[in-house]
């Protein structure tokens, strides 16, 4: 009798390998597509290495008067 | 080692072999449709424009969350899916899915949900979607569920923090209108359930679940349906004059809570006779309306966000 080499569960164990594949697929371009939106966004990046960095510090309050 | 024999038989039985969707079962997608709709809505009428993308990956994450928490519920509750004819043919009491798997695959989404969460939004949306999970996974499912037939009163804390943890994704702070719409699913929540436990033929009794309505009776969850329903107004209508409430949503919500208060009013005024005589007509009226009374509240909020950007909705 010959072998088959395609069962019912070797189809639902490829399903279930796809499916996790697609899965991880979509995990990677979302975490792309984010990585993108945040960096192209750029101000909350600022500051990430605890650098001060002049313009990032607050306004100092504009002294008026003319001498 | 071969799973087919001689004979071109499986080795065992199929019930230890999962397909994809038994995976997407465990995450129940029906209950996420809720968690997406009401967490979307709490982002989108939030003052603070958030990156469409940023949206999605918020609200992909907070399904992801609630979903986490469905699997890891289904683990714990597997002794109880298997007594019911409801639930019998859950992935795990089927044997499709072995119990590990499903508490592994809830606590991985756990922990990778709450993490992209932080990440995509800020730590307090990701913090509090965490608590959401332990709240469900274990003062629920694991504490009140089995011991006390008002489960479903402090339990639908756990389906009244999307909208709020959606809020909190776009403003980075829990304010007054997120914890109004918060109140509106947790006060809404038991006269839902408990119009539906009136006319379900549930085997609570036999997994040992208590339920109002086989602790105490149907007369006293026809009281609780009213009370409960009488509760829920003020938190209604108190929406519609925070920032994302407006004329338009406040006469939506007049409508809603008049009809709902009419019908629990039925409800607590019929007795179990008059109920079987007409197939508990009200009891399922009452039920459908309710779905409708949540969905249009959260839509309203939406239609305001929506007449905003041309100049018209709010105060």
């Amino acid at each position: 009798m010959a072998l088959r080499t395609e069962h019912e569960l070797h189809q639902r164990r490829r399903g279930r390998n796809v499916g996790l594949g697609l899965v991880l697929a979509a995990f990677v371009l979302l975490v792309f597509g984010l990585s993108v939106v945040k960096v192209t966004r750029g101000d909350p990046m600022q500051g990430f290495d605890h650098v001060v960095r002049p313009e990032m510090a607050p306004a100092e309050p504009t002294t008026g008067g003319n001498g | 080692m071969s799973d087919i024999n001689a004979n071109g038989e499986v080795n065992g039985t199929l019930a230890g072999e999962a397909g994809f969707g038994d995976y997407v079962s465990l995450l129940k997608p029906r209950v996420m449709s809720l968690v997406v709709f009401t967490a979307l809505v709490g982002l989108l009428v939030a003052p603070v424009p958030v990156h469409p993308f940023v949206a999605f990956t918020c609200v992909l994450f907070i399904a992801l969350g609630g979903g986490a928490s469905g699997a890891l519920n289904m683990w714990w509750d597997a002794d109880i899916d298997r007594v019911m004819r409801r639930t019998r043919n859950r992935p795990i009491p089927s044997g499709r899915v072995q119990p590990g798997e499903a508490l592994g695959l809830g606590i991985a989404l756990s922990g990778l949900s709450v993490m992209m969460l932080s990440l995509a939004a800020n730590v307090l949306a990701g913090a509090l979607l965490a608590f959401t999970i332990f709240f469900y996974v274990v003062i629920y499912s694991m504490w009140l569920k089995r011991s006390t037939p008002q489960n479903i009163v402090i339990g639908g804390a756990a389906g009244a923090f999307p909208p709020m943890i959606g809020w909190v994704c776009a403003t980075g702070s829990i304010s007054v209108e997120a914890v109004l719409m918060f109140m509106l699913i947790f006060m809404w929540t038991p006269p839902h359930f408990w119009a539906l436990a009136l006319f379900m033929n549930s085997d609570y009794e036999k997994a040992g679940v208590p339920m109002l309505t086989v602790t105490h009776g149907k007369r006293v969850t026809r009281n609780h349906v009213l009370v409960y329903t009488i509760l829920l107004v003020p938190f209604a209508l108190a929406a519609g004059f925070t920032s994302i409430g407006g004329p338009t949503y406040l006469a939506i919500s007049l409508a809603l809570n008049a009809g709902f208060l009419w019908g629990a009013w039925r409800i607590w005024q019929r007795d179990e006779a008059t109920a079987e005589a007409d197939g508990f007509a009200t009891e399922k009226a009452v039920f459908k309306f309710s779905l409708l009374y949540l969905f249009l509240h959260f839509s309203a909020f939406l239609l305001e966000a929506a007449l905003k950007g041309f100049g018209l909705g709010g105060w």
